[in-house]
């Protein structure tokens, strides 16, 4: 090792912004040369996986319709991760919310009523809440930690979810599919746009962006969330009661989440399928990082992380490649978020050849 | 139950905890050192798919296993690159790891999805693979089962008896001490996320060549987290790891259990049974503040930057 790093003291403000930048950038290069390691001309196939999916209005609404859950869940997970609670379980909570929002759904299915639709959002943001909760109680009352506990309440989830999907919630009529019927018209949401799939969900994502905004910046509980995750002994030591901040921000991330589920049963697939989501939760966390925690961040965070969606699955078409495309895309860009991060706290410089005490050790 | 179906289901719940049981050991080391690496179940699945192709193309298991092994280091090392090396959040960076391998080795494996091989076979040691019960389940498994005893025996004494196990030690409870008097501890903590990175790669391999011989995207299915739940059940002490896998390995089998037995439960519901009982196991363990805290590393998952 030539280079060492050096502490800058004070975390560097600039370079928390920069630093999403260079890591994008960084990815970019590396797609360019893994395209060209397979034999495509690196600047076409960067094309179509970052341009050609939104040349058009359908492809400009496609990414809306896939931006809208992983900003929901983003967002939740920025509340968490500053408060210190490590939850990775944005899927798992998802899932509860799609199915919940389903049950009732189906309940609902031959009902015409304006108060359908909301009721059916609110029963996914209730399961999907409750979901979180479970991990925070956990976390509260046994000191289990939360990282592995929401991560097995993903698969759990899963499961119960292909429990009722292939059971009670299957269409009679359906020939035997794992699938349940369609919702009826007032369950599902309403298309903003003619002919494309875009529908309110992309709204309530932004109103949820906006909220978690004024939320953090001018409540007192949102300032406490901050305090902790700057400095968890100062919170301590003004009182703050820890343990229903936890409570709280598990609440409103499980909801968020939920609503996220609730939304794609409702939204572009309109009834429960096996698979609701790929993966939106996992990447929800990156999109949490990217965008520095910060609802705005989070916001531009999500769009570019729909683009890689879209993008790998017209690289599937064009160029012949795996599905897995996307999330080789979504580990390299946390990766290089991660490393880059190091100039926040760290100047890195030149190791002095000359032997010096001071640099033995690094 | 009669005595086959008793038999049976021990030699499976061996079967089916060792990949959990390599997988743990390594991480043990790794935690051991002070070092959390959540990027496990990335490691496996980057063993297991480069093992398989490796094999399948070759035709040799032991350069698939080699290989399984190889692929895991390297994948641990970039780990330590980012979060020893670059002092970065070692939380995330497991978790970048995770995602990272979960989607290469679905992209490397694509081609390969469902393609036959001939897996590990078998290899019962003659009279002792007869004794009633215990026979079948300790003597009559595949060679990484009985490489897995070794590696569980060797990582029990290298903590118990080794000093390189105490400079482990050391350097996993106060860095800054382990510093102090000299001990390498960077040096330690990246030959501790290899060794882990190495033994993760192996236990993928055991899956793809061995368990199920075949690839398929995704197929540790959770090992990798339920492996490091399995070293928080096990307070960080192998002989409570190796107790701890086969346990787990238990749980995973009881579906074909209840099929043996001609319950029926939903393979929805059972399945669900690893997770849920991991979920279970930390609740009961860690609610024991006092004596969790007592076997944790103290300085488990914190950066540590000599001059920092």
């Amino acid at each position: 090792m030539f280079l060492k790093l050096q502490p800058r003291g004070e975390a560097s403000l600039a370079m928390s912004y920069f630093s999403p930048l260079l890591a994008g950038i960084l990815t970019l290069l590396t797609g360019g040369v893994f395209f060209a390691s397979l034999g495509h001309n690196p600047i076409d196939a960067l094309a179509i996986f970052l341009i050609a999916p939104v040349s058009d209005l359908y492809g400009f609404a496609e990414l809306c319709v896939k931006a809208a859950p992983i900003m929901l869940c983003a967002i939740g997970l920025s509340l968490t991760f500053r408060a210190q609670v490590w939850n990775i379980g944005a899927e798992g909570q998802l899932l509860m919310g799609g199915l919940t929002a389903s049950a009732v759904a189906l309940q609902l299915i031959n009902v015409e009523a304006f108060w359908v639709m909301p009721v059916v959002l609110i029963s996914g943001m209730i399961g999907g809440a409750l979901w979180g909760l479970l991990a925070a109680w956990l976390r509260n009352s046994f000191n289990a930690n939360e990282i592995l506990t929401t991560i097995m309440f993903n698969y759990i989830a899963l499961y119960i979810l292909l429990y009722f999907v292939h059971g009670s919630l299957k269409d009679p009529e359906g020939y035997g599919f794992p699938e349940s019927a369609l919702f009826g018209d007032s369950a599902l949401l309403p298309i903003l746009l003619e002919d494309t799939r875009l529908h309110i969900g992309i709204l309530l994502a932004m109103f949820a962006v906006v909220a978690a905004w004024v939320f953090l910046s001018r409540s007192f509980l949102g300032f406490q969330i901050k305090v902790l995750g700057l400095d968890s002994n100062a919170a301590k030591l003004s009182g703050f009661k820890h343990k229903r901040l936890v409570l709280l921000v598990m609440l409103i991330s499980g909801a968020l989440a939920g609503l996220a589920g609730a939304g794609e049963v409702t939204g572009p697939i309109g009834q429960l399928i096996p698979s609701i989501s790929p993966g939106y939760g996992y990447a929800a966390i990156i999109v949490a990082f990217l965008g520095r925690l910060h609802p705005i961040g989070i916001f531009f965070a999500s769009l570019l992380m729909a683009l890689i969606y879209m993008g790998g699955e017209l690289a599937q078409i064009e160029l012949k490649l795996p599905l897995a495309v996307t999330s080789l895309f979504q580990g390299m860009l946390l990766f290089y978020l991660l490393a880059c991060d190091v100039f926040i706290n760290f100047k890195v410089k030149l190791k002095n050849t000359k032997p010096d005490f001071k640099t033995e050790h690094a | 139950m009669d005595i086959d179906l008793i038999t049976n289901v021990f030699y499976a719940m061996v079967r089916t905890g060792t990949p959990l049981l390599i997988v743990a050991l390594g991480e043990l080391v790794c935690e051991k050192s002070g070092v959390l690496n959540l990027g496990q179940e990335g490691m496996m699945l980057m063993g297991a798919v480069m093992g398989f192709i490796v094999t399948l193309t070759t035709g040799s298991l032991i350069l698939g296993f080699m290989m399984a092994i190889i692929a895991g280091m390297v994948m641990s090392m970039m780990f330590a690159a980012i979060a020893l090396g670059l002092n970065a959040n070692q939380v995330a960076t497991g978790l970048a790891l995770t995602i990272f391998g979960t989607g290469l080795s679905a992209f490397i494996g694509a081609a390969y999805v469902g393609v036959p091989i001939t897996g590990l076979e078998p290899i019962a040691i003659p009279l002792l693979s007869e004794i009633p019960i215990i026979g079948k389940m300790l003597f009559a498994q595949d060679l990484i089962v009985y490489l897995s005893f070794v590696l569980f025996a060797l990582v029990y004494w290298f903590f118990k008896h080794s000093r390189l196990g105490l400079i482990v030690k050391a350097v996993g409870e106060n860095p800054h001490a382990a510093n102090a008097i000299g001990l390498p501890v960077m040096k330690t903590r990246y030959l501790a996320v290899a060794f882990g990175g190495g033994m993760a790669g192996l236990a993928g391999g055991y899956l793809s060549l061995a368990y199920t011989p075949l690839w398929a995207e995704n197929m540790s299915a959770g090992r990798g987290w339920i492996a490091l739940a399995l070293v928080v059940f096990a307070t960080w002490r192998a002989e409570r790891v190796i107790l701890g896998a086969y346990l787990f390995g238990l749980a995973s089998i009881l579906n074909l259990v209840a099929q043996g037995l001609g319950y029926p439960v939903s393979p929805n519901l059972l399945a669900m049974m690893p997770y849920a009982a991991t979920v279970l196991v930390l609740v009961m363990i860690s609610s024991n503040v006092r004596k969790s805290r007592m076997y944790t590393p103290m300085w488990l998952g914190k950066p540590f930057h000599p001059h920092g």
